[in-house]
């Protein structure tokens, strides 16, 4: 349970964290807070010759109000989005979300870049940055672009980012006063990786559902977003009828696979149960 | 600014109120580091994957996993162990109270335990025991349970508060 030896870089800049990597020839690993990197390490699921860390990268670091975006950097921590005035303003499914992620500790440690860069299908803050139609920032050679979260989650712990690019900053929406969004999960047990989990973030519009955008995780190898169910709430007065429409609707829009402890209809039959909470969390009113 | 170093980095930070520097191969956790290096043993390491808390150290104030921290990432940090919390008179009441009630059995998770007590009263007041649950959510205990361990934390906690019970 120790990592294979590596040699360490700690570059000031995104071009010399990007030299750090290169001159690895691959056979680097950036980071960040490191609470899923090291435990692989130490398992030896991976092995990188190089470390390159990312903690003294300035721009990486803070939260702050771009006109309509929050711009979260990418090593603000996730105890942060508990805490950061900003955060629970204007990126309040994140502020929900926090606490069901691991533990204290962790959180303490974690970063919000490294989670989104790992984007781990069963990991709460991936799924809610497409719930929130946020953008993901990247530093890559032709220098920095920005990927919305709908074309940013490809495939299992795949990503725009491409070996040796750097998750920059997450730019969020900013929540308006009609907003509203619910947040929860099914674990076994208090920071379980959840069985299911969810997020919405809407519109009110005089006492019905306006746009929405609806994210699952642990239900297929991306977070999900949840299109079908959106299309069936939008412009409904959130009642049973509506909710019993969108949970059938559900079927279409995850892909869970069938694992030991959770077979994929059980999988199926959560997330219409969460679909249903969530629904009635918003305080559409 | 360091590059690429592949043998042993020089590193700088404070354990315990004083100032620590040492040659560190960079796979060295941090744990081991205040072991093995410092022997400050009263560091725990137990499951080594950030699962079971018996590591916990504050690091810049904060309680985290010693394992999930390379010692090489913490050039200019403050650390403080346990060794350091009891020198300062820190925990002492929580130590007490860890005694009265029983609070322990083998005593392997007890260092991280008090760590995160003493992380959680800090922020003053008296939690409730869904909220000291809450913050031992990565603490296990494989003797006994939680009961005693809470029961304590409560107990300190209110003697803090001077409200005694």
């Amino acid at each position: 349970m120790k990592a294979r030896a590596f040699a360490y870089a700690r570059p000031r800049t995104l071009d010399d964290a990007h030299a750090a990597f290169a001159a690895a020839e691959g056979d680097a690993s950036y980071i960040s807070g490191g609470q899923s990197l090291v435990p692989a390490l130490a398992m030896r699921l991976q092995a990188p010759q190089v470390l390159v860390d990312l903690a003294g990268i300035e721009a990486l670091r803070g939260v702050r109000l771009e006109g309509d975006w929050l711009r979260i950097g990418a090593l603000t921590r996730h105890a942060d989005a508990l805490t950061d005035p900003l955060i629970r303003a204007h990126a309040p499914l994140l502020s929900a979300a926090a606490p069901f992620v691991a533990h204290p500790a962790i959180r303490n440690r974690g970063t919000l870049g490294g989670s989104v860069a790992l984007a781990d299908p069963a990991s709460e803050f991936p799924a809610m940055m497409l719930a929130m139609g946020a953008e993901m920032e990247i530093f890559g050679p032709e220098g920095l672009r920005r990927v919305p979260a709908d074309d940013y989650f490809q495939d299992l712990y795949q990503t725009a980012i491409v070996p040796g690019e750097i998750l920059v900053a997450l730019h969020v929406p900013v929540v308006g006063p009609r907003r509203c969004w619910a947040f929860d999960e099914l674990a076994r047990r208090r920071g379980d990786y959840a069985m299911v989990g969810g997020g919405i973030l809407a519109e009110r519009d005089g006492g019905r559902i306006g746009a929405l955008r609806i994210a699952f995780f642990s239900v297929g190898p991306t977070p999900m977003r949840a299109r079908a169910a959106e299309a069936v709430l939008t412009g409904r007065v959130p009642d049973a009828d509506a909710i019993a429409d969108a949970q059938r609707a559900l079927d279409a829009d995850i892909d869970p696979l069938d694992d030991e402890e959770v077979p994929a209809p059980m999988r199926r039959h959560l997330a219409r149960v969460l679909l249903g909470r969530l629904v009635r969390k918003l305080e559409i009113a | 600014m360091n590059m690429m170093a592949s043998g042993l980095v020089p590193l700088n930070l404070t354990v315990n109120g004083a100032p620590v520097g040492r040659m560190v191969a960079p796979r060295t956790t941090l744990a081991d580091f205040l072991r093995t290096e410092l022997e400050l043993t009263a560091t725990h390491v137990g499951c080594e994957m950030g699962a079971c808390g018996a590591c916990l150290v504050l690091l810049d104030g904060a309680p985290v996993h010693s394992c999930l921290v390379f010692a090489v990432q913490l050039e200019g940090a403050q650390v403080e162990t346990v060794e350091g919390l009891v020198a300062r008179g820190a925990i002492a009441g929580l130590q007490s109270a860890f005694h009265e009630r029983n609070a322990l059995q083998c005593g392997f998770c007890t260092p991280g335990m008090l760590v995160n007590a003493h992380a959680l009263l800090e922020r003053g007041g008296v939690p409730d025991r869904a909220e000291i649950r809450d913050a031992l959510s990565g603490n296990y205990c494989r003797c006994t349970g939680y009961e005693a361990i809470v029961d304590a934390i409560e107990a300190a906690a209110r003697a803090a508060q001077g409200s005694g019970r």
